[in-house]
């Protein structure tokens, strides 16, 4: 209810289009004492501050963003982090662990290897698009196994949905682990992966569709019911096994 | 006099001594003050970050924008500000005698033009040390193909989500047996007296692109100008109305089965 309320409120706009007198946020830019649009998308304010939500374009870092990564180099005691976005960030040892590590005699590839995905914090970006990453936030973590599906960055806000809701509902329905990187890479993994993967597709695509949680229940409840039915032997050893893989590897970040 | 009928999507057949106006009508049928039918189409490409079709009666163009992205050679990258990238191409079969693929002296100066009068409208300084790359293929070209051009990638910019000012649009305007028309095409290109193609940039009411060939007076000249701007106002609705219908579509999709 609340939600559909503010929808009808926001407005379409494109580049060029005024959205009247304030201060101008992000989105947005000033002419004449004018507050003008500069990008595609839904127009709102929010204490005498004009600013556009943007339907497309690329991942803007902002400090804050909970991102997924992929290690592209390492050199010296830092971890250079391909973000989905023009700027690539840097993870140095000491944001990413609390123990001491002496760089000459350990390898740091023995903690997060190239190739490998990682979740953290955006900790600091500077005017040059310096981008420093941190995971000292309890949230962040090395992502082991899975997919990645990359959607528009744009829609990411609504396959989170309010406060987290969407998400939340496609965990439990189909008894994956999601998490979804602020640059618009969500990773998935379970058994039903798959699904969850469909889901998260579902949502790019009618990202602007009223009643949008409503229809993915549904829909992920009907695939899920014709999943059960495929295997009904459900592999529990496999299951333990994976369990045990992954309490030993995050070990060597606990120690 | 018989009227002239509207037939310029098939006027391959061609009178030798038809005059080009005659009594205000063009030789497609068209008024002095009107525009070739005008098509436009916003997100055609799918691998592209965003991309355009734009079509003015038998010219059309598609544009295909990536980015901003890393820039790749390294040295080209500029500290405080994203760089702009244009290629204009022709497709071999846009003409009537093939034309040879690849760059040439004319699609390079025009890549240029088209970069030229893009730039003003772009906030370059907001993604600093990326590439914005700007792809145009013009496929099939019957005049004022950078005009085609510009348009497309305007809309192509927009639709990638590039922080921009406001849109650009294009048209010419020339002269055809001593009378100023707009939108100079098919025969009139060839056989009139001259063309302008500008690009105009209507928040600021500014002219980003000028060009002429051909041969008048400087009171000639601002007149052409005036009706090439006028021309340029049109396109800058049908634009606006292509660029919000994608978007709208998307919203109103309320349709679930």
């Amino acid at each position: 209810m609340n939600e559909e309320k503010t929808e009808t409120k926001r407005k379409l706009v494109i580049p060029g289009d005024e959205l009247g007198e304030g201060r101008a946020g992000h989105g947005t830019y000033e002419e004449n004492g004018k507050v003008y649009s500069s990008c595609i998308g839904l127009a709102e304010e929010k204490n005498g501050i004009l600013f556009v939500i943007p339907l497309s374009g690329i991942y803007n870092p902002k400090r804050g963003d909970g991102v997924i990564g992929k290690v592209e180099s390492i050199i010296f005691s830092k971890w250079i982090i391909d973000i989905n976005s023009p700027y690539e960030a840097v993870l140095s040892l000491s944001e990413a662990t609390d123990e001491f590590i002496d760089t000459t005699k350990v390898e740091l590839t023995k903690y997060i290897d190239y190739e490998e995905l990682i979740f953290a914090e955006i900790m600091s970006i500077t005017k040059t698009k310096n981008i420093q990453l941190s995971m000292r936030n309890r949230k962040c973590r090395k992502l082991r196994g899975g997919r990645i599906i990359k959607v528009t960055p744009a829609k990411v806000p609504r396959i989170i949905g309010r406060s987290g809701s969407m998400v939340e509902m496609i965990k439990e329905i189909t008894g994956t682990q999601v998490v979804v990187g602020q640059n618009g890479i969500v990773w998935v993994k379970g058994e039903n992966e798959e699904i969850a993967a469909e889901a998260v597709l579902e949502i790019e695509q009618k990202s602007h569709v009223s009643g949008l949680t409503d229809h993915i229940k549904a829909m992920l409840e009907k695939k899920m019911v014709g999943q059960k039915k495929q295997n009904t032997y459900v592999n529990e050893e496999k299951k333990e096994e994976e369990d045990l893989f992954e309490k030993e590897e995050e070990d060597i970040f606990e120690k | 006099m018989k009227k002239r009928k509207k037939t310029y999507l098939k006027n391959r057949v061609i009178f030798v001594d038809e005059q080009l106006i005659k009594n205000g009508i063009r030789i497609d049928g068209r008024k002095l003050d009107e525009l070739r039918p005008i098509e436009a189409k916003v997100g055609v490409l799918k691998n592209a970050d965003g991309s355009a079709f734009f079509r003015l009666g038998n010219t059309m163009a598609v544009a295909g924008v990536f980015g901003p992205r890393k820039v790749y050679p390294k040295h080209e990258e500029q500290a405080e500000k994203a760089i702009l990238r244009t290629q204009y191409k022709m497709a071999p079969f846009a003409t009537e005698t093939r034309g040879r693929p690849g760059p040439n002296r004319r699609s390079t100066e025009i890549s240029m033009v088209t970069r030229n009068s893009l730039l003003p409208v772009i906030f370059v300084e907001e993604y600093p040390k990326t590439a914005i790359d700007v792809h145009i293929e013009v496929l099939q070209a019957d005049a004022s193909t950078r005009c085609v051009g510009i348009n497309a990638a305007a809309l192509a910019l927009a639709d990638a989500g590039v922080p921009m000012r406001d849109l650009v649009s294009s048209c010419s305007a020339g002269k055809v047996n001593d009378t100023v028309v707009l939108d100079v095409a098919g025969k009139e290109d060839t056989e009139g007296e001259l063309d302008l193609p500008i690009a105009y940039y209507p928040k600021r009411n500014q002219i980003t692109l000028l060009q002429m060939d051909g041969i008048a007076d400087s009171s000639e000249v601002k007149k052409i100008i005036q009706l090439a701007v006028k021309g340029c106002k049109q396109i800058y609705e049908k634009q606006k109305e292509a660029l919000r219908s994608k978007y709208a579509l998307e919203k109103m999709d309320d349709v679930i089965s």
